[in-house]
C-alpha cells in the first residue's frame, strides 16, 4: 500500500533527546502483577501439568492411569471419612512420601499444595474458629467485652474467643483440604495430560464433558500466554518504572482486548484439532495394559483405604 | 505416503472436479470475506489463490476444510455438499477429515500438543490409523521434514520455521489427497521458504491436489499450475493458467497484490510497477 504522497513527519526524523546510551543508576523493577502474571503461568505450567515430571521414570509414573484415578478416588473417599487429625496428618505424610518416590521433589511438592490450600479454605475456616458463630470452650479469649454484647435479635456473647472444638474442626479440614489436594496434585504430576483425558474417558465421563476440560487447559495456556506476551511488549515501549497503578489500569484496560484475542485463538486451536479428526474423544498410543504392579497398586490403596477407615473408627 | 485411504466418496482420478465452490458468499457478523466466488479445482491440480491482506483467502481455505460453511452458495468436495449436516455425518467426516489437510496460517493454533512426536501423531491417530501404521507414519514424516532432534520437544517453544514444518509435518502425516495450505512461507527466512516451496512441488507431482493461499507471487510462480485472484472487495477477479496471471501486471496491480513505489537512483525518485517477482533492472534509460 505504498501511497505516492507518503511521508514521514518531521518528528518522526528527529533523533530522540537522549541518544546516547547511559545509566542513571535507577532500577526498573518488575511489578507485582507483572510478576504475579508471568509467575501464575509458570507455576501453572510446572505444578500441576509439568510434562518433564511426567515423563520420570518415577512409581506413580509407572501405574496405569486408570487404576491411578481409580485408587485416588478410592483415598479421597477415606479422607472424607475420617475424623481423627493424626490419621489425616499420615495420610498427607503418605502423600509427600509418595511424591518422593516418584521422583517430584518433597519440599516443591509440599510448597506447591500449600500454595493452593488458602484457596480453598481461608473463607471456610477462619470464621468458625470463634465462639460467635460456632460456640464452644474458649481457647485463646481475644477480646473480652465485659457484658453481653447483642447484634440486633443475635446475642453474641461476652467475648470473642477462638475455641476448642472450632480450632479442631479447623485443623481437621485443613488436613483434609491438604491431603485431598496433595492427591490432585500427584494425580495430575505424575500423570500425561493425553493420558489422563483418555483414562476419564474410559471411565465414560461424558465426550463433551472431556472436551470442555480439555479446551479449558489449553485456554488456560494461550490465556497466560498472551498475558505475558502483552506485558513483555509494554515493557518494550516503557522507558521509566511504572507505577502498580500504572500496572493495574493496564491490565483492567487490557482485559477486554485479551479475553478477544484469546478467544479467537481459542477458536482458531479448536478448529486444526476438528480439521485433524478431532471429535472429542481423545486418543492415544498409550494402549493401556494392567500389569502385575497395577493389580498390587490396588491391593495396597484398598488395604490402606479400609485400614484408616477402620484405625478412624477405633480412635474416635 | 503414496498410499491413499479410500473410504467414501468416488474414486478420483485424474480430471474429476475435487472440489466445487458454487456464488459462495461469507461474512462474519459485519465483515464481508467472501462474495460470490465460483470456481471449481480437480484432481491433481496445484492452484494458487492470491490475494492481498483482508481479501478472504483465509475464510475460502477454511470454508473448503468445512470449518465454517458458506452464508449463501454451495461447496461441494468429492461431490458431496459441505454443511453443518453433512459434517455430523460420522463416516462422511472421517472420509472427509483424511482426505483433507489444511496447515493453518497461525502455526500456533495448529500446535497443541505436549510434544512434537505427539503433535505429529494427533492426526492419524484421530483418524483411527492403526497403531503401528500411526508410529510409522510419525516416524517417516520426522525424517522427511528432518525434525528429528525436535521429536520431544514442546512445540510451543521452537522457532516460526520450525514450527511451520511440524505443522506441515502434522498434516503430512495423514497423507491427505488435498492439501491446503496457508501462506506457507510468510514470515519464514529464505532457505525454510525455499525447502517449503520444494517439498510442496514434490507434493505435487506425488499426485496431490494441492491449494495455496500466499501473496507471495515468487511462491505461486514455483508451486501453482493455475491461479485465482481475490480482489480487495472479495470477489474473483482473475483465473487461469499461474503464468498468464502471474504475467498480468493491470490484475496484480488492482488486487493489490504489486504496488507502485519509489525508488531513488542516483538522487531522481520514480514510481514503476514492481512485483519483486523478478529482480529489475534500471538500464541506462534514466
Ligand atoms: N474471525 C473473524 N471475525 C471477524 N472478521 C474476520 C475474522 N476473520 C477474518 N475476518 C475478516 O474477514 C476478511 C477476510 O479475512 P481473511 O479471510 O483472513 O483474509 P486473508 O486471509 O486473505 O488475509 C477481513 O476483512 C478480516 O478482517
Ligand atoms: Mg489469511
Amino acid at each position: 500500500m505504498a501511497e505516492a504522497g507518503l511521508s514521514i513527519p518531521e518528528w518522526m526524523r528527529k533523533k530522540p533527546i537522549d541518544a546516547g546510551v547511559s545509566r542513571n543508576g535507577r532500577r526498573r523493577r518488575t511489578s507485582v502483577v507483572e510478576r504475579t502474571i508471568s509467575g501464575l503461568s509458570e507455576a501453572l505450567r510446572s505444578s500441576i501439568f509439568s510434562e518433564r515430571i511426567a515423563a520420570r521414570p518415577g512409581l506413580l509414573q509407572r501405574i496405569d492411569p486408570r487404576i491411578k484415578i481409580l485408587g485416588f478416588l478410592t483415598l479421597l473417599i477415606a479422607i472424607g471419612l475420617i475424623h481423627s487429625p493424626f490419621i489425616l496428618l499420615g495420610l498427607y505424610a503418605g502423600t509427600v512420601l509418595l511424591a518422593a518416590m516418584s521422583r517430584i521433589s518433597p519440599g516443591y511438592f509440599v510448597k506447591r499444595v500449600w500454595l493452593f490450600i488458602p484457596l480453598f479454605t481461608g473463607v471456610i475456616v477462619l470464621p468458625s474458629l470463634f465462639n460467635i458463630i460456632r460456640p464452644g470452650d474458649p481457647l485463646v479469649t481475644l477480646w473480652d467485652f465485659g457484658r453481653d454484647v447483642h447484634l440486633g435479635p443475635w446475642l453474641l456473647g461476652d467475648s470473642l474467643a477462638v475455641t476448642r472444638q472450632g480450632a479442631t474442626g479447623a485443623v481437621i479440614f485443613v488436613l483434609r483440604v491438604a491431603a485431598s489436594v496433595s492427591l490432585a496434585v500427584l494425580l495430575t504430576l505424575s500423570t500425561r495430560w493425553p493420558d489422563l483425558l483418555k483414562a476419564l474417558r474410559v471411565f465414560h465421563v461424558p465426550r463433551v464433558f472431556v472436551l470442555i476440560i480439555s479446551m479449558t487447559y489449553r485456554y488456560i495456556f494461550l490465556l497466560l500466554g498472551l498475558a505475558t506476551d502483552m506485558f513483555t511488549a509494554r515493557r518494550s515501549r516503557l522507558a521509566g518504572v511504572s507505577t502498580p497503578r500504572e500496572d493495574r489500569r493496564f491490565v483492567t484496560g487490557s482485559m477486554g482486548a485479551l479475553l478477544g484475542k484469546s478467544q479467537a485463538l481459542g477458536e482458531e486451536v479448536y478448529a486444526a484439532m476438528v480439521s485433524r479428526g478431532y471429535s472429542g474423544e481423545p486418543r492415544t498410543l498409550n494402549r493401556f495394559s494392567l500389569a502385575g504392579r497395577d493389580l498390587v497398586f490396588a491391593a495396597c490403596v484398598a488395604i490402606l483405604a479400609v485400614a484408616v477407615i477402620g484405625g478412624d473408627r477405633i480412635i474416635g | 505416503m503414496a498410499e491413499n485411504n479410500q473410504v467414501g466418496g468416488p474414486a478420483i482420478g485424474e480430471g474429476n472436479a475435487v472440489y466445487e465452490v458454487s456464488s459462495v458468499s461469507y461474512s462474519y457478523e459485519e465483515t464481508g470475506a467472501l462474495d460470490d466466488v465460483t470456481f471449481e479445482v480437480k484432481a491433481g491440480e496445484s492452484l494458487a489463490l492470491l490475494g492481498a491482506n483482508g481479501s478472504g483467502k483465509s475464510t475460502l481455505l477454511k470454508m473448503m476444510n468445512a470449518l465454517i460453511f458458506p452464508s449463501s452458495g454451495s461447496v461441494r468436495a468429492f461431490g458431496e455438499e459441505l454443511s453443518e449436516e453433512s459434517l455430523q455425518d460420522e463416516g462422511f467426516s472421517l472420509a472427509f477429515r483424511r482426505r483433507v489437510g489444511f496447515v493453518f496460517q497461525n502455526s500456533d493454533a495448529q500446535l497443541f500438543s505436549p510434544s512434537v512426536w505427539e503433535e505429529i501423531a494427533f492426526g492419524p491417530l484421530h483418524l483411527e490409523l492403526e497403531p503401528g501404521e500411526v508410529e510409522e507414519r510419525v516416524e517417516a514424516t520426522v525424517h522427511i521434514l528432518g525434525l528429528e532432534h525436535l521429536r520431544d520437544r514442546p512445540p510451543f517453544h521452537l522457532s516460526s520455521g520450525e514450527k511451520k514444518k511440524v505443522a506441515l509435518a502434522s498434516v503430512l502425516a495423514i497423507s491427505p489427497e488435498v492439501l491446503l495450505l496457508d501462506e506457507p512461507t510468510a514470515g519464514l527466512d529464505p532457505k525454510t521458504a525455499g525447502f517449503l516451496a520444494r517439498l510442496t512441488v514434490q507434493l505435487a507431482a506425488a499426485g496431490k491436489t494441492v491449494i495455496t493461499a500466499t501473496q507471495d507471487l515468487a511462491l505461486a510462480k514455483e508451486v501453482a499450475g493455475r491461479a485465482i485472484v481475490l480482489g480487495e472487495d472479495h470477489r474473483t477477479a482473475g483465473d487461469g493458467p499461474a503464468a498468464r496471471i502471474l504475467g498480468n501486471r493491470e490484475l496484480l496491480l488492482s488486487a493489490n497484490l504489486i504496488h507502485d513505489h519509489p525508488h531513488s537512483h542516483a538522487g531522481m525518485e520514480h514510481y514503476h510497477p514492481h512485483s519483486h517477482l523478478e529482480e529489475h533492472h534500471h538500464g541506462d534509460e534514466h
